[in-house]
């Protein structure tokens, strides 16, 4: 019998730090890991599949549910790509609402992984300050969509209702509640012995590897590659906001730890710009037969009522043909393939989804690694497995 | 005796200097809720448990149309129609499935009657599978509806907040 040298470990799919149900099988040497093979499926819903079978607009409820953590980023580009497919044009308030909407998406995701992060590195606070924070924004997503995590507020052709009236109040409740919230991660977190020790040099990547593996987001970024879709392919009116791109040097978790709080502070930024400049004007394009009527119209007009009743019944049919759209969504490039055969059903719907191609990075980050920072490494990716599987 | 008097006075004044951060905490609202004994107030928007709502007169709104069956993306709506006493369509039968519904609010957007609402309720927990399909008679507001000013005020806000509320 040879003499085994390795052993081999299952990690998951039930292990907590692994953010759902992913399995990492593990060949170990001792404490080193030699090899390093993630085992996605566990959470396969079919999306994708189910997509093909609703109509354009019910469809939207589907996208919700991929990225749970970033429902508005997720809305949003379903939203842009089936537009761009209709060639519709939406009102400009909507463009700049719909900033507002993701960028708050954004920080929400993003305080979600530091809560997760941290407390896989053992800071179990940092939990409890990021849930603080993001109960604001929920909020927010509570009085505009109704519901607390799936929101279906981005709509085909504009925003489901008009925005509530204290919508800028509550955003700006919530601007400065991560503001304050901020200043108690960096205390907590920037100048911590333990957590830099288990982040600095741990799951690093270079800038030429970063984009061999086709990794976008802030494991791009982390690198030290200066691509953001928001800069470099505009979408909803994003030129008209002044941000910067943070992006890190090395590549590695501590990194990307701070090129993500460098984020929600350039989020904060274009929300900030977004609801200083909300423009007026409708919540909704007046596209017949495409876009539903408001309810009033609805209600006392004939035509529009005929609409409303074709539109939910039928959809509206799209034309033959392909559109790719991408948005940079809180983990990186998220885009949607849509292909339209004339019906009023998507042919064929397929998602770029950032956490799957940056998972797939993993055994690159961790290989030669002790086996702790395979747990570091998991979580620096900021993977859902909602949106892996999909 | 000095010393004891310092060690005093470090008692004193000096530890409750050391405690600021935590007392002020003690006058802070505190981020949690006591939750079942207390509830947050949801949103206007909130989408709960459905509700069918009436005329004035207490006739039902909803006409059996199925809009509503037709613009859910989980296929959780089922109705039959039936004619009433006076020659109007009605629902004889509706009936949603809690547990296929996932709350998108579509059905109460595509009512062109304004007769389903999602309301408030959020707690609906059973041991019975059977008890999550709901049925006509119990997502009907009763007639005559208990006087609720609190529920009065609510439509209203709701009106403000751009859903379309219309009691006549």
């Amino acid at each position: 019998m040879p003499e085994q040298r390795t052993v081999t470990l299952n990690m998951g799919p039930q292990h907590p730090s692994t953010h759902g149900v992913l399995r990492v099988v593990v060949e170990l040497d001792g404490e080193r890991v030699v090899k390093a093979t993630p085992v996605i499926g566990y959470l396969h819903t079919g999306i994708e599949k189910t997509m093909e079978s609703k109509l354009y607009y019910q469809a939207l409820v589907c996208t919700d549910r991929m990225d749970y953590l970033a429902p508005m980023s997720n809305n949003l580009g379903y939203c842009l790509a089936v537009e761009k497919l209709m060639d519709i044009e939406v009102p400009e308030k909507v463009q700049w609402a719909r900033v507002c909407l993701a960028e708050l998406t954004r920080i929400k995701s993003h305080l979600v992984w530091l809560g997760t992060h941290s407390i896989d590195l053992g800071a179990m606070s940092m939990l409890l300050y990021t849930f603080r924070d993001r109960e604001s924004i929920i909020d927010v997503y509570e009085a505009c969509g109704g519901q607390r995590m799936m929101t279906s507020y981005i709509r085909i052709g504009g925003l489901a209702h008009e925005l509530p009236v204290d919508f800028d109040k509550k955003v700006r409740r919530a601007v400065k509640q991560v503001n304050e919230g901020l200043a108690d991660y960096e205390n907590l977190l920037t100048n911590n012995e333990i957590f830099i020790n288990r982040t600095r040099n741990v799951a690093v990547i270079s800038a030429e590897d970063a984009i061999a593996w086709s990794l976008s987001g802030p494991m791009l970024r982390g690198s030290g590659v200066k691509h953001d879709l928001r800069k470099a392919n505009p979408y909803s009116g994003y030129e008209n906001f002044d941000f910067e791109i943070a992006y890190g040097e090395k590549g590695d978790a501590y990194d990307r730890y701070l090129l993500r709080l460098k984020e929600i502070r350039q989020s904060l930024r274009i929300i900030n710009q977004a609801l200083d400049g909300m423009p007026e004007g409708p919540y909704r394009a007046r596209v017949p037969g495409v876009v539903l009527p408001p309810k009033e119209d609805v209600l006392y007009k004939m035509e529009s009522m005929i609409f409303h009743f074709k539109i939910i019944t039928e959809g509206f049919k799209a034309p033959v043909g392909s559109v790719y759209q991408a948005i940079e969504s809180p983990k990186g490039e998220f885009g949607f393939l849509i292909t339209g055969d004339g019906s009023n059903r998507p042919r064929r719907v397929r998602v770029r989804p950032p956490s799957f191609i940056n998972l797939a990075s993993l055994p690159r980050l961790v290989e030669g690694g002790m086996f702790s920072d395979v747990v570091c490494a998991i979580g620096s990716i900021d993977i859902v497995l909602g949106e892996v599987d999909r | 005796m000095k010393e004891i008097l310092k060690a005093f006075g470090h008692v004193i004044f000096k530890m409750p200097l050391g405690f600021v951060v935590t007392l002020k905490h003690l006058f802070k609202k505190p981020v949690t809720l006591d939750y079942p004994a207390r509830k947050k107030p949801m949103a206007p928007r909130y989408r709960g448990r459905h509700y069918l709502e009436r005329y004035d007169d207490g006739t039902e709104r909803c006409v059996c149309c199925g809009l509503c069956a037709a613009a859910c993306p989980a296929d959780a709506i089922y109705m039959e129609p039936e004619q009433s006493e006076n020659g109007e369509r009605r629902a004889k039968m509706y009936e949603i499935n809690l547990l296929r519904c996932i709350f998108c609010g579509f059905c109460e957007e595509a009512c062109p009657e304004e007769a389903i609402f999602l309301g408030q309720d959020y707690e609906f927990s059973d041991y019975q599978r059977d008890s999550f399909i709901w049925t006509r008679e119990q997502m009907l507001v009763p007639h005559p509806r208990q006087d609720n000013p609190f529920k009065r005020i609510y439509r209203r806000v709701r009106r403000v907040y751009g859903v379309t509320d219309k009691t006549k």
